[in-house]
């Protein structure tokens, strides 16, 4: 069972902040994988605009590096920045690193004509076409995210050592929202893809537990033949892809995502105001209900964050915070390292009809139920 | 050369170890009562008197002489024709256990003899293959140890229904939803369903259990189990009740019973579960209904429309129209709109190898609710036994290959699949309907399993029995005599489908909590099979284990 820390701020800070953090929970990893994506972010050395999309990966090998140049330029990407990490490779177990990559875009004339979607789809088009030609080449190119305003950094081995093998410290990038997963090893095989977060098109989940429904949920997926929906090099992955699939491909607002992974039993249902549509809802998308136990943590594109538990609610994920600064965590423990100046008694730990969202202006959360009506009455 | 007509023994001639079943009679316990041959449904045993020499010598006078005794005693018949059938009912009711029929280990040669007057041998049961078969042998080994403890069983809440409909992609619903287009009706069924057995081949006290029994497990036990007709229609009284949303009405080639579901339409008080239009079953594909004149009552006839004993086989297929396609199109199309497109509409076939060019079919159908495949091991109350043996397609690979076909497609959730064949055959019922559940069948129907585990039903894979076509049902389940079905009980058959369900229902938590589910029925959950058979792993595409 992985650790789980999220935090957001108004003010950006340093993601060792979060990484300290993961020490409360450090029990529940076992050093198998760390994986970190940043949002809202700032370097000291750059000032970044925030439309231009980041380039966030490994490059395994010097002939990689090369090849992920040559794509980028064949694609018509034009390089701003080049975040050069500070790093110590004696202190990170694999020994295939030849290259933290974290590289500023700015994206092609040609895109200026092009709708949100189409650009939106060429990202993520341009982010499968270096994963995949990394895995044509012995697995020597690791691409996490393109994606304007978003960073990611995966990497094995305990929270900690990788946040000083990076020198994260020395607050060259600091980010208002920071998610991080200390990885607790399970089915899967260690797999730098396998670490959380997982991200596509803007969507970023990380999530605790095991998927018990991963196949027919990845099945399922897979026969949408949707470019990004693959991977799946861990159970979790499929969460991202629902929350996807919920806004991008739907189009239904966030409070659907919970109706969808996890729909109210046929009694609540018949006395929930919109209780047919939610009916409907749940019966042409039944393969993507989950079967935790799990805790899903994401945020999106306008640094929403949000917090949902599986239906089973067997696990003790928490949130807390104040105006400006919230943190949520798998732990309470975590949320007490990462904002330690907050009212605890305001702490809430939500139960299996609750969807917590952390609104962008981070001043207060909300707390909303399934048995609320749904939010769309138009649709439903 | 003429033969020796002195001699009584003919080709046909057998004795008692040619026969399957011998039966053992115990004249020191018999008190001749005559219960046993009174019951006994082949008038396979007969009483009859003996006279038995008793020598006698007077060792005194040196004299040698005789004496004779006359007894009565218990024959067994050995004719084809009143062969024992092994059903056991005289040991059933002899007061003292004097008589019980031994299953022959020696190869009984009535084998060569079924076809007495050019006639194949016809039967009820199933494929005569006993022992484990695939579906007992899958294992689900993917339990949750290291990160999630299993769940227990009995303290957490489970789902445990299915979709029974089509259900639209979630685009399409979105859209439809918006623009107040038709969304195509579902019903949220128990995946455990009673497969169809016509009124006609079952007798009216069976009937009247079943139905009694699937009332019970919606109305009081909250376990939404839904029961099929079978061809031959259904009582006006239960067209017009309450409980006909428990009731799929089967239509089949003969459209027997439909003059009057049609004329109940418009007293319908709510709409049946669903509509089954049968086009092929697994124990006898290529065949339809064949119902004999002896069980075409005064009841039957009326339901059905037609004389009272005549014999009533139906057609092999439906024939209405030019092509397969189009009657499977526009007889879905028409059902559908009988019912003011508000109850599912769905044919069921006999697993084969062409069963996915059907399911394509069905996929670009939008009035399609789904598809049943009834596999080689599927029973019947009557076929040809060369059809129930050797004709047909096995379910478990049939299904995997349907359901994988769709999930190429992307389309297992739009087109829900039903298995049937041989579910609980050896008992295991509830493993056997995970496990094809698990394959990617959205729920299972069962028919055989039933019969014996609700009302006892005696026929097994062994030849036992298996008379339900002559209308002989030594327990009164499949026979249109009063004399014969008042043996049963309808209460005590509602009371064990109650106890059936109820059972199906704690063993599928049993085998959903330790993998880690309890959300949703695990349909196409492969990754938790296991089976020790290499060549049956890959066909299947789960794991090989040792």
């Amino acid at each position: 069972m992985c650790r789980l820390a999220l935090k957001t701020a108004i003010e950006p800070f340093s993601p060792y902040e979060v990484l300290t953090a993961m020490e409360a929970m450090q029990e529940g990893y076992d050093g198998s994988g760390l994986g970190l994506l940043l949002r809202g972010l700032h370097f000291e050395d750059y000032k970044y605009n925030p439309k231009h999309p980041i380039l966030s990966g490994i490059a395994h090998t010097e002939a990689a590096w090369q090849r992920l140049n040559a794509i980028m330029e064949q694609r018509g990407f034009e390089l701003k920045y080049d975040h050069e990490f500070q790093t110590h490779p004696e202190m990170v177990e694999a020994k295939d690193r030849y290259r933290y990559f974290l590289r500023v875009y700015k994206m092609p004339a040609s895109f200026d004509d092009k709708s949100q979607e189409a650009i939106e789809n060429e990202l993520m088009l341009t982010r499968l076409a270096l994963r995949a030609n990394g895995e044509a080449h012995e697995k020597d190119l690791t691409a996490f995210s393109f994606w304007p305003d978003v960073a990611m950094i995966k990497e094995i081995g305990w929270p900690l050592d990788i946040g000083n093998a990076l020198t994260l410290h020395d607050n060259r990038i600091t980010s208002r929202v920071c998610m991080a997963q200390g990885r607790q090893n399970t089915n899967y095989g260690i797999n730098l893809y396998a670490c959380h977060p997982f991200f596509i098109q803007g969507v970023a989940t990380m999530t605790n537990g095991e998927n018990t429904a991963f196949v027919p949920i990845r099945d399922w997926l897979l026969g949408k033949h949707f470019p990004g929906y693959t991977g799946y090099q861990s159970d979790s992955e499929v969460f991202a892809h629902i929350l996807h699939y919920t806004l991008k491909q739907l189009k239904l607002p966030l409070q659907a995502y919970k109706h969808i992974i996890t729909p109210l039993k046929n009694a609540e249902l018949d006395a929930h105001p919109q209780g047919s549509f939610l009916k409907g809802l749940r019966d042409a998308c039944r393969r993507l209900i989950i079967d935790g136990p799990n805790a899903v943590i994401g945020t999106l594109p306008d640094e929403t964050c949000l917090l949902v538990m599986d239906h089973k609610k067997m696990r003790p994920a928490t949130v807390g915070g104040r105006n400006g600064a919230w943190a949520i965590a798998s732990e309470m423990c975590g949320v007490e390292a990462l904002i330690p100046d907050r009212d605890p008694s305001f702490d809430f730990q939500p139960m299996r009809e609750h969807t917590i969202i952390v609104p962008p202006d981070r001043k207060e959360l909300t707390i909303w139920s399934q048995l609320d009506p749904y939010p769309l009455a138009q649709v439903a | 050369m003429v033969s020796a007509r002195s001699v009584s023994v003919g080709p046909s001639s057998l004795g008692y170890t040619d026969l399957p079943w011998i039966i053992q009679h115990r004249e020191d316990r018999c008190t001749l009562c005559g219960r046993c041959t009174a019951v006994c449904p082949k008038e396979a045993i007969y009483l009859a008197y003996r006279r038995q020499r008793m020598p006698k010598l007077d060792v005194l006078k040196q004299s040698r002489g005789n004496e004779y005794r006359t007894f009565v005693g218990i024959r067994q018949k050995t004719n084809m024709a009143n062969a024992c059938i092994g059903c056991s009912m005289c040991t059933m009711v002899c007061p003292n256990e004097a008589i019980m029929p031994v299953p022959n280990t020696n190869e009984h040669r009535t084998l060569f003899f079924h076809n007495q007057k050019g006639q194949p041998q016809t039967r009820g049961g199933r494929r005569n293959v006993s022992g484990p078969n695939l579906l007992d042998r899958i294992m689900f080994d993917r339990i949750s140890m290291l990160t999630d403890p299993a769940l227990d069983a009995g303290r957490h809440e489970f789902s445990l229904t299915t979709t029974l409909g089509r259900v639209l992609a979630p685009e399409e619903f979105l859209k439809r939803q918006r623009e107040g287009g038709w969304i195509p009706p579902t019903r949220e069924i128990f995946p455990f369903i009673i497969g169809s057995m016509s009124f006609g081949a079952l007798s009216p006290n069976m009937w009247l259990g079943l139905l009694q029994g699937v009332a019970y497990c919606n109305e009081v036990l909250k376990i939404p189990v839904v029961m099929c007709t079978g061809e031959g229609g259904c009582p006006p009284w239960v067209l017009k009740s309450p409980y006909l949303k428990y009731i799929i009405l089967q239509i089949a080639s003969g459209y027997f019973g439909w003059d009057e579901i049609i004329r109940a339409i418009p007293h319908m008080q709510c709409d049946p579960a669903a509509i089954e239009i049968k086009y092929g079953q697994g124990a006898k594909p290529g065949d339809g209904g064949l119902l004999m004149w002896f069980k075409v009552s005064k009841l039957i006839a009326r339901l059905r429309g037609v004389p009272e004993g005549v014999d009533l086989p139906s057609p092999p297929v439906h024939q209405t129209l030019y092509s397969i396609e189009e009657s499977v199109m526009k007889m879905i199309q028409t059902m559908s709109t009988a019912f003011g497109h508000k109850v599912p509409v769905y044919p069921k076939i006999s697993a084969s190898t062409s069963a996915k060019s059907v399911l394509n079919n069905l996929v670009r159908n939008p009035y399609a609710g789904g598809l049943l495949i009834d596999g080689i091991d599927g029973g019947t109350g009557a076929a040809y036994n060369v059809s129930m043996d050797a004709t047909g397609h096995p379910i478990a690979s049939n299904v995997r290959e349907c359901y994988l076909d769709l999930v190429a497609q992307g389309k297992q959730n739009e087109i829900p699949i039903f298995a049937a064949g041989g579910v609980g055959k050896n008992g295991n019922v509830t493993q056997n309907g995970l496990a094809l559940i698990m394959l990617g069948a959205s729920g299972v129907h069962m028919g055989k399993y039933i019969m014996q585990s609700v009302a006892g039903c005696l026929g097994n894979e062994k030849s036992r029995c298996n008379v339900c076509n002559v209308g002989i049902c030594p327990k009164g389940i499949t026979s249109q005599n009063p004399k014969l079905y008042r043996r049963l009980d309808p209460d005590l058959v509602a009371e064990r489908v109650s106890e059936v369900f109820m059972a199906i229902a704690t063993e599928t938590k049993k085998i959903m909590a330790p993998l880690g589910r309890s959300q949703s029925l695990p349909v196409g959950m492969s990754d938790a099979l296991g089976i020790s058979d290499k060549d049956a792993a890959d066909r299947l595409g789960i794991r090989y284990v040792c």
